[in-house]
C-alpha cells in the first residue's frame, strides 16, 4: 500500500491533503499543551509568590518578661473582686519590667521610646492572664508578648539592609565631653570611612549633575520660574561644594549623620552608635546607646552597619539596638505565630489574627449550606422531575438562568433592604451574611442539579417506574443518588464562590473592622463578624508593612479552607459513588 | 381491520382486551382505532416496521405513556375484565401487575440481589430477609440466571454481560409476581447466543404468564410466539395464530412485510 501507485481516485485524493491534516492535529496538540503550560506556569508563580509573601507571618518574635504582679498594683481595692483586678495598672507593671532589663535608661523621652518595644494592648493581655488564674496575684509570672510588628520585620531581615563586620584590633572606649572615643589598635573603621567617602562624593556629583540640568533649562526661560531654577542650582553647588571641602580637607573627621549608613561597635553588652570618623582609620566618636563607662583592650568587639540611612527606614538605631540587646539575652525568641490565630483583627499588627474571620465564615457557610442546598436542590427536582413543561415553568427556567449572571453587589442590596430593613436582622452578622450568599449560590446550586438530574439515564427513571415505583420512590430511590455526585461538585461549586466573595457583604455591613471573634455557637450567628477575604481585603490596605505578610497568611488560610472544603467534597463524592 | 377476528382462538382465556384504542402525542395521532385481545398463559408478538405504533400500544398497556408528556390515550383498554385506561386506576397499583422488560437491558447501578429485591421491598412483599432471600432466589431461577451469580448476588448488577443483565430484568419484572410481561424487543441489544437463551426462557415463562413482546425479528415472532399482530402506520392490520400469519397472510401488506418487500 506504501510504495505502490496508487490506483483508486479516493487514495491519491486523500493521500493529497494527508500531510495538512496530520500537521493540524499537530499544531492543535501542541497549542493545548502550551496553554496547560502556560496555565501551570501562572499558578506556580502565584502560589510561589504567596506563600513567599505570607509565610513569614507565621512565625514571630515574642518577648518573655518576668513580670511582677505585686498585689497592691494588681488589685488596687484589695478585695480581689473582678472590678477591682480591671482597675489594677498592668502597663505600669509591663513598664517597670521593662525597665529592669535597662537600668540605665532615665530619659523620660527614652523610657517612652522603650515602651514602644511592645504595643501597650499587652497590658489588657496581662489582665486577661490574671483574670483568668488569680492565683498569680502577688507571683513572679512569666508573660510573653509579640514585639513590635516593625522590630519583628527587622528581627526577619525585611525591613534593612545590615552587616556585621568583624574586627582585628584592640578595643578601648574612652569618655571625654561628653562623647565617647573609640580606638582601636588596628584601621578597623578604614572601610567603613573609605564607603562613608564614596557615598559623600557621589553626592556632591550628583548635586551639581542636577545643578548643570537646572541652568540649563533656566537658559531658554525668563522671569521668576528661570530665577527659582538658578536659585536652586546655586545652592546644590554650595552644598556639592561644602561636601567637596570637607573631604579635601585632608585633616578633620567625617561627620556622620542621619542620611549615612549608621555604624555601631557592639562589645561587652555596650552599644556605641558613631557620630565621626577619624582619618586615621582607628579613632572615631560615638555616643552609648547601650551601657556606658570605660573599657580598655577588649578583644571580643565587632561593627554592626545598617546600610540604610536612619532618616529612611521605621526603626531607630536605639530600638534596634536594645531589640539585639533583648535577643542575645535570651528574652526575644522567634516562635509559631499563635497570634495569627488565637486572635480576632486588631490595629495592630503583631496582635492581627484570622480566628474572628475565620470563626465568621465558618458560621456565613453553615447559613449558606443549610439554606442554598436543600432549597436548590429540592427547587432543582421539583421543575426537573414534578413539574410540566409549560410556558410558565420556562419563565421560571429562564429567570433562575438570568439570576445566576447578577452581579454580586446586587444581591447585598437586596439583603439590606430585605433582611436588615424590613426584617429587623442585626447588621454585620454572619446570620444575614449566609443569607445573602445563599441567595448569591442558590442559581448556580439549582443549574447545576437539573444538569445533574438530566444527565442521569432515562431508563433508569423507567426501569424503576415500570417495576412499580411511585414518581417520588422513583426520584429518591435512583435518580437523586445517581445525580448526587453531580449536585455536590455543582453546589461545592457555588459554596467557595460565596467563601470568596465581599462584594455582597459590603453592603450588610461585614467589610468592617471588628475586634472580637464571634462564638462558634448559636449565639454567634448575630454577633458582627467578618469574613476571610475581607480579612485579606483589609489587610492588603493595612498601613503597617507587616500587614503585609499577613495578607499573604490571610490569603494562606483561606486557600487552605478551600482546599479542606474541596477535599470534602471528593470524599463524600467517592463515598455516594461507592454505594452504587 | 374488519376481517381480522378479535380473538383468534376462542379456546383461549382471554386476559387483556383493547377497544379502539388510539394515542396521539402532542396532537399527532401514532396509534389509531386499535381492538384486539389478548389470550392468557401464551405469547404474543407484534411485529411492523419502524414507527408503526407497536411499542406505543405496548406501552400503554402498563400506562408507560402517562410518563410521557403531551400523549393522550384514549379508548378502553382491561385487563381480567378491569378497565385500566381510567384515571381512577393508580398506574402503581397497575405496574405492579404488568411487568415490562425494555429494549436496552437496564438493571438498577445496585447489586444484583437489590435489583431483584427492589420491586418486593417497594410492595412490602416480603416482611423478612429469608422470605425475601426466597423471592430473590425463586425470581433469579425462573429467570435461568441462579446458578451463574448465586455466588455473588451483592455484586453490581450492572457488572453482568449484556444477556445476562437483560435476565437478570426479566428476573426483577417476575419478582413482583406479575400478571403479564411487557417485552419491548428485549433481544435487539443481544448477540444470538443470549438471544437463544431468552427465547427459551420466554418460552419457559409462558407457563404461568401472559406475555407480549415486540420484536422486529420475524424469525423470533415465528420462533417464540403463539399469536402474532401486524402493525403499520398506527393500524393493526392483522392479527392471528402465528402460523397463519406466516405462512397465510390474508393482507397484502402483511404479506408484503414478511416476504421483505418493505420495512
Amino acid at each position: 500500500m506504501t510504495d505502490k501507485p496508487d490506483i483508486s481516485p479516493i487514495r491519491t485524493a486523500v493521500r493529497k491533503n494527508l500531510g495538512a491534516r496530520y500537521r493540524a492535529e499537530l499544531r492543535f496538540r501542541a497549542a493545548g499543551l502550551g496553554a496547560v503550560a502556560a496555565a501551570v506556569g501562572i499558578l506556580i508563580i502565584l502560589l510561589s509568590s504567596i506563600v513567599s509573601g505570607g509565610l513569614p507571618a507565621f512565625t514571630a518574635h515574642e518577648l518573655a518578661l518576668t513580670v511582677d504582679l505585686e498585689r497592691e498594683a494588681v488589685d488596687p481595692m484589695g478585695d480581689g473582686s473582678e472590678e477591682s483586678l480591671r482597675r489594677g495598672s498592668y502597663s505600669r507593671i509591663l513598664q517597670t519590667a521593662m525597665r529592669a532589663e535597662f537600668p540605665e535608661v532615665q530619659a523620660r523621652r527614652d523610657l517612652r521610646n522603650l515602651f514602644s518595644l511592645y504595643t501597650a494592648l499587652n497590658a489588657t493581655r496581662l489582665m486577661d492572664d490574671v483574670l483568668d488564674d488569680p492565683t498569680l496575684i502577688g507571683t513572679q509570672h512569666d508573660f510573653t508578648m509579640p514585639l513590635a510588628d516593625d522590630l519583628d520585620l527587622y528581627l526577619k531581615g525585611q525591613l534593612v539592609d545590615d552587616r556585621t563586620l568583624a574586627a582585628n584590633g584592640s578595643l578601648t572606649l574612652t569618655e571625654e565631653d561628653g562623647d565617647v572615643v573609640v580606638r582601636s589598635s588596628a584601621t578597623d573603621f578604614r572601610d567603613m570611612a573609605a564607603d562613608v567617602t564614596r557615598t559623600l562624593r557621589a553626592r556632591a556629583t550628583v548635586l551639581e549633575v542636577e545643578a548643570d540640568a537646572l541652568e540649563q533649562r533656566a537658559n531658554g526661560l525668563s522671569g521668576t520660574e528661570a530665577e527659582d531654577m538658578l536659585y536652586n542650582a546655586q545652592t546644590n553647588r554650595r552644598q556639592a561644594g561644602e561636601i567637596r571641602a570637607t573631604l579635601d580637607a585632608g585633616a578633620g573627621p567625617i561627620e556622620l549623620d542621619g542620611s549615612l549608613p549608621s555604624i555601631i561597635v557592639e562589645a561587652d553588652d555596650r552599644a556605641v552608635l558613631l557620630t565621626s570618623l577619624a582619618r586615621d582609620g582607628a579613632t572615631a566618636t560615638g555616643r552609648y546607646l547601650l551601657g556606658s563607662g570605660r573599657l580598655e583592650a577588649a578583644e571580643a568587639w565587632a561593627l554592626y552597619v545598617i546600610d540604610t540611612p536612619a532618616e529612611r527606614r521605621r526603626v531607630s538605631d536605639q530600638l534596634i539596638v536594645w531589640t539585639r540587646a533583648l535577643e542575645a539575652r535570651g528574652a526575644i525568641r522567634s516562635v509559631f505565630n499563635t497570634y495569627l490565630f488565637a486572635n480576632a483583627d486588631s490595629r495592630e499588627p503583631e496582635l492581627a489574627g484570622v480566628k474572628g474571620a475565620l470563626y465568621g465564615s465558618i458560621l456565613t457557610m453553615i447559613i449558606t449550606i443549610m439554606i442554598s442546598v436543600p432549597i436548590g436542590v429540592f427547587t432543582a427536582l421539583y421543575l426537573e422531575e414534578y413539574a410540566p413543561k409549560n410556558r410558565f415553568t420556562a419563565l421560571i427556567e429562564v429567570n433562575i438562568n438570568n439570576l445566576a449572571a447578577v452581579p454580586s453587589i446586587v444581591f447585598g442590596l437586596l439583603g439590606l433592604a430585605v433582611f436588615i430593613n424590613a426584617f429587623g436582622l442585626p447588621r454585620s452578622a454572619p446570620l444575614v451574611g449566609g443569607l445573602v450568599l445563599s441567595l448569591m449560590t442558590l442559581p448556580t446550586v439549582i443549574i447545576a442539579t437539573r444538569a445533574a438530574l438530566q444527565a442521569v439515564p432515562q431508563s433508569i427513571r423507567q426501569a424503576a417506574l415500570a417495576v412499580g415505583a411511585s414518581r417520588t420512590q422513583t426520584v429518591f430511590h435512583h435518580v437523586l443518588p445517581l445525580a448526587a455526585p453531580g449536585i455536590l461538585t455543582g453546589a461545592i461549586i457555588g459554596l467557595a464562590q460565596a467563601l470568596g466573595e465581599t462584594a455582597p457583604l459590603l453592603m450588610i455591613g461585614m467589610v468592617a473592622f471588628i475586634a472580637d471573634a464571634p462564638t462558634l455557637g448559636l449565639e454567634g450567628f448575630t454577633q458582627p463578624a467578618t469574613v476571610m477575604p475581607v480579612q485579606v481585603f483589609l489587610w492588603s490596605d493595612g498601613a503597617e508593612r507587616a500587614f503585609q505578610a499577613r495578607t499573604g497568611a490571610a490569603i494562606l488560610v483561606l486557600l487552605a479552607l478551600m482546599i479542606g472544603f474541596n477535599a470534602l467534597a471528593i470524599y463524600l463524592r467517592r463515598r455516594f459513588e461507592r454505594r452504587w | 381491520m374488519t376481517d381480522t377476528p378479535l380473538n383468534p382462538t376462542p379456546d383461549l382465556p382471554i386476559k387483556v382486551t383493547a377497544r379502539k384504542v388510539t394515542v396521539s402525542y402532542s396532537g399527532k395521532q401514532a396509534l389509531h382505532d386499535v381492538s384486539i385481545d389478548i389470550p392468557d398463559r401464551s405469547v404474543t408478538a407484534f411485529i411492523g416496521p419502524s414507527g408503526c405504533g407497536k411499542s406505543t400500544f405496548l406501552r400503554c398497556l402498563n400506562r408507560m405513556n402517562d410518563t410521557i408528556d403531551g400523549a393522550v390515550v384514549g379508548g378502553s383498554l382491561t385487563i381480567d375484565g378491569q378497565e385500566i385506561n381510567d384515571k381512577t386506576i393508580d398506574p402503581v397499583v397497575l405496574r405492579a401487575s404488568v411487568g415490562m422488560v425494555f429494549q436496552k437491558p437496564n438493571p438498577f447501578p445496585k447489586s444484583i440481589y437489590d435489583n431483584v429485591a427492589y420491586g418486593p421491598r417497594i410492595h412490602g412483599l416480603a416482611l423478612t430477609r429469608p422470605e425475601l432471600d426466597e423471592i430473590v432466589e425463586n425470581a433469579l431461577r425462573k429467570a435461568g440466571l441462579w446458578d451463574e451469580v448465586s455466588d455473588r448476588l451483592n455484586h453490581p448488577g450492572t457488572g453482568l454481560s449484556g444477556g445476562q443483565q437483560q435476565r437478570l430484568v426479566i428476573a426483577r419484572a417476575i419478582a413482583v409476581n406479575p400478571e403479564v410481561i411487557l417485552m419491548d424487543e428485549p433481544c435487539s441489544a443481544l448477540d444470538p447466543i443470549a438471544t437463544a437463551r431468552i427465547e427459551e426462557l420466554i418460552d419457559e415463562l409462558r407457563e404461568n404468564y401472559c406475555i407480549i413482546i415486540v420484536t422486529h425479528s420475524m424469525q423470533q415472532a415465528a420462533r417464540v410466539s403463539q399469536h402474532t399482530a401486524f402493525f403499520h402506520m398506527g393500524h393493526l392490520v392483522e392479527y392471528g395464530p402465528t402460523e397463519d400469519i406466516f405462512t397465510n397472510p390474508r393482507d397484502k401488506r402483511t404479506q408484503d412485510y414478511i416476504t421483505g418487500r418493505f420495512g
